[in-house]
């Protein structure tokens, strides 16, 4: 601010004078402006939402049955199948997630093989939610529908993979958001990796220990936090992921514990009735969204606060 | 290689220090390597399955007049996505207009005028939790402000449901690019007797402009692919647009709305449509990266 007024001299006159005091209000105005957007995301949610709120109170979060005809709202079934598809997707990604970053933060091969793999998982980051709900459409729902009449002739008695087997269920949801959160546990994990001190690294291994024996008993835990907001944070998008897991879920509001069942997410809820919804069936869907809103907010958040400690535990090292 | 573990190993081995254990250990320690790579590379398999089946299903209608035509009718052949082409380009082009000035000129408050003030740590904390909003709530949005307030799905929702998707990675990738520029040359140009607002608008913005735009273009790419935001709020349409309030067609919900039919023809548009959509992605970011590397 001071140096604004020391100089602006005789040559740019005084519109120029005024005129770095009115930029810095400008900018200050972008700066409010995307608060104010967030608070009114809020907002407008909220007051769309009203209505629904007050008719079905708490309870909306424990019925269990969703039916518009009837003016019935119950979210559960979504709420099982949002959380379900995401620990699916987190359970198989994790490791080849992991892996990945691992891969990338050594040198086991040359730089050139670990470009390309890097190129690769940020070419899946790149690909639209909906071409991977296309190709699950043809690929891995016929797999999953063959997968599963196997499994579930064999194992049906198990409530987790009781028939009949549908290809668009839960396991096919799940299945492709895996790959979709892969490139968000590899890039942070191995952020969290790097910057594991070399330190550290040169101790383990100045002590004897093997490239494997270094890696899981001094980087990993040391990286620990980051891998684990790695996670939290893929949890999050996985759970705010719609148009793959619209394409693929099947879209029943049934609630039903099979892997093999067709099921429902609050996105793929939204996604699939706000364009024919009217009424309280609006309010209804504005409700589900603020328990989208507040479920990713709150997974996002503790993701970013793991994250935060993690950089201030390693900034002691060097 | 000269690797210090397999120098500690041939120091143990000559010692006959418990040779058996050591065999144990490198033996562990070449099954995870190997483990890992496989790993590694098991994770091509579905994205070589993805690109093959776009390439191989959407090339057969790829040609001119699919941008040139309309979309058939349920069940009919022939036509193409051009108003999906055109819905695609304009409402990320009102996204970018929304979202692109204040997100700029946010990270320049952010950077230049406080870095350390309450509103920049309060527009920093915001930023960060818009990008963890799923995009579908900035669809939910656009659809309580606008759609329900005009009472006409729009081209115009889509657009600021865009917008939404597209603020907070611009403001941050700016504000990464602004944090960039060395401190030494605002000194300089402090030194020279510039004034804050010189050394911004001569100084700062020229180094930091190339990655601000390759900022710029991800987010573009990014909201380019985006379905969720769209469907409940552009809709989708047959026709050419003639307003910016009706429902206008785009490429990400012509593939939904199309890979859900039983028609082939249309479930084979929708594979072209995803390999011209691919291609436009992927392309953005290829630029967007090669904007930035110039520089750096």
């Amino acid at each position: 601010m001071t140096t604004d007024k020391t100089n602006s001299g005789g040559i740019e006159g005084s519109v120029a004078r005024r005129l770095p005091d009115f930029f810095r209000w400008i900018t200050a105005l972008g700066a409010v402006s995307a608060v104010f957007v967030l608070g009114w995301i809020f907002w407008e949610v909220f007051e769309e939402a009203k209505p629904a709120l007050e008719e079905y109170g708490l309870g909306f979060l424990t019925g269990a049955h969703w039916q518009p005809n009837r003016d019935r709202y119950g979210v559960l079934p979504f709420l099982v199948g949002t959380v379900a598809t995401a620990v699916i997707a987190l359970l198989l990604a994790f490791p080849p997630g992991l892996a990945i970053a691992i891969f990338l933060s050594e040198d086991f091969l040359p730089r050139t093989a670990r470009e390309f793999v890097r190129f690769v998982v940020e070419l899946l980051a790149a690909i639209p939610s909906v071409v991977y709900g296309l190709w699950g459409i043809f690929v891995v729902v016929p797999l999953i529908q063959s997968l599963g009449t196997w499994v579930t002739e064999r194992f049906g008695h198990l409530p987790f993979l009781s028939g009949p087997a549908y290809g668009n269920s839960l396991l096919t949801a799940g299945v492709v958001l895996a790959l979709m959160v892969l490139p968000t546990i590899t890039a942070i994990s191995r952020a969290s990796l790097v910057a594991v001190p070399r330190t550290l690294r040169e101790g383990a291994y100045a002590l004897g220990a093997t490239r494997w024996e270094a890696i899981l008993g001094v980087i990993l835990p040391t990286a620990a936090p980051g891998v684990v907001a790695a996670t939290i944070l893929a949890l999050g998008r996985a759970m705010g992921e719609t148009m793959a897991v619209a394409m693929l879920i099947g879209n029943s509001s049934r609630l039903s514990w099979s892997l093999f069942a067709p099921s429902g997410t609050l996105a793929s809820l939204l996604a699939n009735q706000f364009g024919e919804a009217e009424g309280m069936q609006v309010a209804a869907l504005m409700y589900a969204a603020l328990v989208l809103v507040a479920l990713t907010l709150a997974v996002n958040f503790a993701g970013e606060a793991v994250l935060r400690y993690t950089e201030r535990r390693t900034a002691g090292i060097r | 290689m000269d690797n210090p573990l397999t120098r500690a190993e041939d120091f143990f081995k000559e010692d006959g220090i418990d040779s058996s254990k050591l065999i144990g250990r490198s033996l562990g320690n070449r099954l995870l390597t190997g483990l890992c790579i496989a790993l590694s590379f098991a994770a091509l398999v579905p994205l070589a399955s993805i690109l093959y089946l776009v390439v191989k299903n959407g090339l057969p209608l790829l040609g001119w007049s699919i941008f040139t035509q309309l979309p058939p009718a349920a069940g009919m052949t022939g036509g193409g996505f051009g108003n999906a082409v055109i819905g695609t380009l304009l409402m990320v082009g009102i996204g970018l207009a929304l979202s692109g000035p204040p997100g700029i000129l946010a990270a320049i408050y952010i950077c230049e005028y406080e870095p350390g003030g309450r509103l920049a740590s309060i527009t920093r904390f915001t930023a960060k939790l818009l990008t963890g909003i799923p995009s579908i709530i900035c669809g939910v949005f656009a659809f309580a402000a606008i759609v329900l307030a005009t009472g006409k799905f729009s081209s115009l929702a889509g657009g600021v449901a865009l917008g939404v998707l597209m603020l907070p990675t611009i403001l941050l990738t700016s504000e990464q690019a602004l944090l960039g520029v060395q401190r030494a040359y605002r000194e300089a140009s402090y030194g020279l007797g510039a004034t804050r607002f010189q050394t911004i608008r001569r100084i700062v913005l020229p180094e930091a402009m190339p990655a601000i735009m390759t900022g710029v273009m991800l987010a573009v790419a990014r909201a380019a692919g985006e379905t969720a935001p769209l469907v409940f709020t552009a809709l989708f349409s047959q026709f050419w647009m003639s307003s910016l309030m009706e429902p206008t067609a785009s490429l990400a919900v012509l593939i939904y709305n199309f890979s859900i039919v039983p028609f082939e023809y249309q479930v084979k548009m929708a594979w072209t449509a995803s390999l011209v959509l691919v291609l436009l992605v992927t392309a953005t970011n290829v630029t967007a990266q090669l904007v930035f590397s110039k520089k750096h």
